[in-house]
């Protein structure tokens, strides 16, 4: 494997290599000193054409305890303002010799063109494009769930598993990553939301729907809830109403949670519109994964840069 | 002036005969020969193709194409007319710029160029160009379009349309409801939901044609819809025909080929307005265009800098090239398909945008006494497109397709701008 551009390039066998390395890292990462030696002498670029602080802390760690040298590079893109173009940019790094390129971009495709454009001869490493994925944050959340539902993950997928993935399903990268990664693992995905944000092509290709989170509650047996962020400029392009009648229908609060019962996990891939798409009740109930994802992040992406970067898909 | 006979010329009947020219006209069809001897066995001989939607991009965006360099596609593919969008720098809504663009042409002296005129001045869709001044200049302008923009106010429209009855113009739409398609970037449907791409939806389209025919009825106007893109566009065409409503409707040799599936690529040289539809739409189009519903083919011919085209997709621009294909994939579609014959061939190619443009001495049969503009081809070679050709751009969406077909001669007023497929200036 070469790029991680979407989930779609991923088998089976890929993801779960991925996840059972990852939890090699996680225990790296509980040690006192938290360092392997594996990339020492590589080069890794995190190109961000959109403000990420989140992410690209989390890919700059991961980097660094696998002893890479780490470039942050925040670049204006060229259809936001008349900025540096994705080709000049990419010829840049190139110069400098990236062994791997992590690109977070505002564009759907981006990461695409830099993996298909020859531009660079390094790794393109999805860190979210536009509209369109997110590998490694299903990934992590994958791996979360995982941990969270056997003892013994190690080789494991999600068969069987039930997972709703809640809210703006139409604009976010998330959920398309999630919704074909999940079922690559075995898992049943139900898209719940607005009629307005649940396009058609992707209902099709879930395992079910619902435009009501409380006859998702009531009909899809659910092990998992995975609540998006809902941005609010949604709403003053009339995709719904108000911030309330949201949080009425399709917010996870402490009435939804006792009807999801215990058994069920309680995720978000953060940040958190609390009070509107979840409550502080189900954000930190002991269901809920959502610190947990956020600690998975670090371990997710050292297995990721380490599958790419050091030809280790026998893992 | 020169005189020459195409020698077994085959005509768009089937028939095989010499087309003898002298001073610029077909001084018979028949046995004899006079002048030059030119063969043309096997080959097709058609009245001169007319481009009804053509982005010369002069003035104003010279990098991306010119006049000139746009006439010498156009010959290459057979034209001996374009009709020259208006969405120049100037925008061409005075009587001053058309009459440039059609200097312009007159100086290349390859094809005739025909300017479209903006129906609203600087295509900003509140105020009506001088229409009439357009229509009075010396580039008699005729059609007239804010193409790239959709005239979406229907009062506008609506005056539009009842405007140029006075001097039998035809408004041409750009049917795009604006609203419903803000920073739309492909075919809504479900590439577009895989891709993250926001969508476009048909629905966009449709709702601008079915109010345009209403309008068209109600003034009794000559309403002409520019790149019908989807199956439901064709029902509302057939609709609105059956109906007596005095619509013209055209379609791109694009639309008829491609789809959205190539989106999955995320090359912008994919990325068009109207966008790429399914392979449904491709099927209803066809069938409109063999059965009469869409009347003409025209190609949209959009040429962009590289630029605008090597970018991420919602970057870049929207557009492709289409001059030097537009015979081969309406051969493919009407002909290599067996679903027409050269004569349906030469009406959405000639006959029937010349008819929609009132031009004279264009689009006339292959008879005794006409202007001689005729396109000769021949049907049976095959290749593998690939760049731009003679345009300034290289935004070619056929790359690395095969398609039927070669144009071996163009004929512009007795004179030969192509032969033997070259530029012949
Ligand atoms: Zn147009």
């Amino acid at each position: 494997m070469k790029h991680l551009v979407s989930v779609s390039d991923l088998s089976r066998e890929a993801a779960i290599a991925i996840l059972d390395t990852s939890l090699e890292m996680s225990e790296v990462n509980d040690r006192d000193i938290k360092k392997l030696p594996t990339l020492r002498g590589k080069t890794v670029v995190n190109l961000f054409f959109e403000d990420s602080t989140r992410t690209r802390i989390s890919f700059e760690v991961a980097a660094k305890r696998l002893s890479a040298d780490v470039i942050n590079f925040a670049a204006k893109g060229s259809s936001v303002s008349k900025g540096e173009s994705l080709k000049d940019t990419a010829q840049t790094l190139e110069a400098i010799g990236a062994d791997a390129v992590v690109i977070r971009h505002h564009a759907s495709g981006a990461a695409h063109m830099l993996a298909n454009s020859g531009w660079v001869k390094g790794s393109v490493i999805n860190a979210g494009d536009g509209t369109h994925e997110h590998p490694t944050q299903a990934l992590l959340d994958a791996f979360t769930l995982r941990s969270a539902i056997h003892a013994d993950a190690r080789g494991k997928g999600l068969d069987g598993v039930a997972v709703a993935i809640v809210g703006d399903i139409a604009h976010s990268r998330v959920a398309r990553s999630n919704l074909v990664l999940l079922k690559k693992l075995g898992a049943k995905v139900y898209l719940v939301g607005p009629p307005t944000l649940l396009p058609s092509a992707l209902i099709s290709q879930a395992d079910g729907y619902s435009y009501s989170l409380d006859d998702a509650i009531a009909t899809f047996k659910l092990d998992a809830v995975m609540m998006l962020r809902v941005q609010l400029e949604r709403m003053t392009a009339g995709f719904f109403p108000s911030e309330r009648e949201y949080a009425r229908i399709w917010g996870l609060n402490a009435d939804r949670l006792a009807l999801l019962g215990s058994n069920t996990f309680v995720m978000h891939p953060g940040p958190m519109n609390r009070g509107l798409e979840i409550d502080a009740a189900a954000a930190d109930s002991k269901n809920s994964l959502v610190l947990k994802q956020v600690a998975n992040g670090v371990s997710v992406r050292m297995a990721v840069l380490y599958h790419l970067l050091s030809g280790g898909e026998n893992e | 002036m020169s005189e020459f006979t195409l020698v077994n010329a085959t005509l768009a009947d089937g028939s095989v005969a010499n087309i003898g020219v002298t001073d610029g006209v077909i001084k018979f069809i028949g046995d004899q020969k006079i002048g030059e001897q030119i063969d043309a066995k096997g080959l097709v001989a058609l009245p001169g193709f007319v481009d009804l939607h053509t982005h010369l991009r002069e003035p104003g965006f010279e990098q991306s194409e010119t006049v000139l360099s746009g006439s010498r596609a156009a010959a290459l593919g057979g034209f001996t007319a374009v009709h020259a969008m208006a969405n120049t720098m100037p925008v061409a809504d005075t009587a001053g710029v058309v009459e440039q663009i059609k200097s312009l042409g007159d100086e290349a002296g390859l094809v005739q160029v025909q300017p479209i005129g903006a129906v609203t001045v600087g295509l900003g869709g509140e105020r009506l160009a001088e229409l009439g001044a357009m229509a009075n200049s010396r580039a008699k302008v005729t059609i007239f379009s804010d193409d790239g923009k959709c005239v979406s106010d229907p009062l506008l429209m609506r005056r539009a349309l009842a405007y140029v009855k006075s001097f039998d113009g035809v408004i041409a739409q750009h049917a795009q409801e604006p609203r419903l398609t803000e920073n739309s970037q492909m075919h809504e449907g479900n590439v577009s939901a895989e891709l993250g791409l926001a969508g476009w939806p048909s629905v966009a389209e449709e709702s601008i044609i079915a109010r345009d025919v209403l309008l068209a009825e109600a003034t009794g106007s000559r309403l002409h819809i520019c790149h019908l893109s989807t199956a439901g566009s064709v029902e509302i065409i057939r609709w609105a025909k059956q109906r007596g409503i005095k619509v013209t409707a055209e379609v791109t040799p694009h639309h008829l080929l491609l789809t959205d599936e190539l989106a999955r690529t995320y090359n912008p040289v994919y990325k068009v307005n109207p966008p790429l539809r399914t392979d449904a739409d491709v099927k209803a189009l066809r069938e409109a265009l063999v059965d009469g519903t869409i009347d003409i083919v025209a190609t949209d011919h959009a040429p962009h800098p590289v630029e605008s085209k090597e970018c991420e997709w919602s970057a870049a621009a929207f557009g492709m090239l289409g001059l030097e294909t537009a015979a081969s994939v309406a051969q493919l579609v009407l002909i290599d398909s067996g679903a027409s014959n050269w004569q349906r061939f030469s009406e959405v190619m000639s006959v029937n945008p010349a008819a929609i443009s009132r031009l004279e001495s264009q689009g006339q049969k292959l008879e005794v006494g006409n202007v001689a503009n005729i396109a000769v081809i021949n049907p049976r070679t095959t290749r593998v497109i690939s760049g731009g050709g003679a345009s300034k751009s290289s935004n070619q969406p056929f790359e690395g397709i095969e398609l039927p077909g070669t144009v071996i001669h163009t004929i512009y007023r007795g004179t030969f701008s192509v032969r033997d497929s070259k530029l012949a200036k």
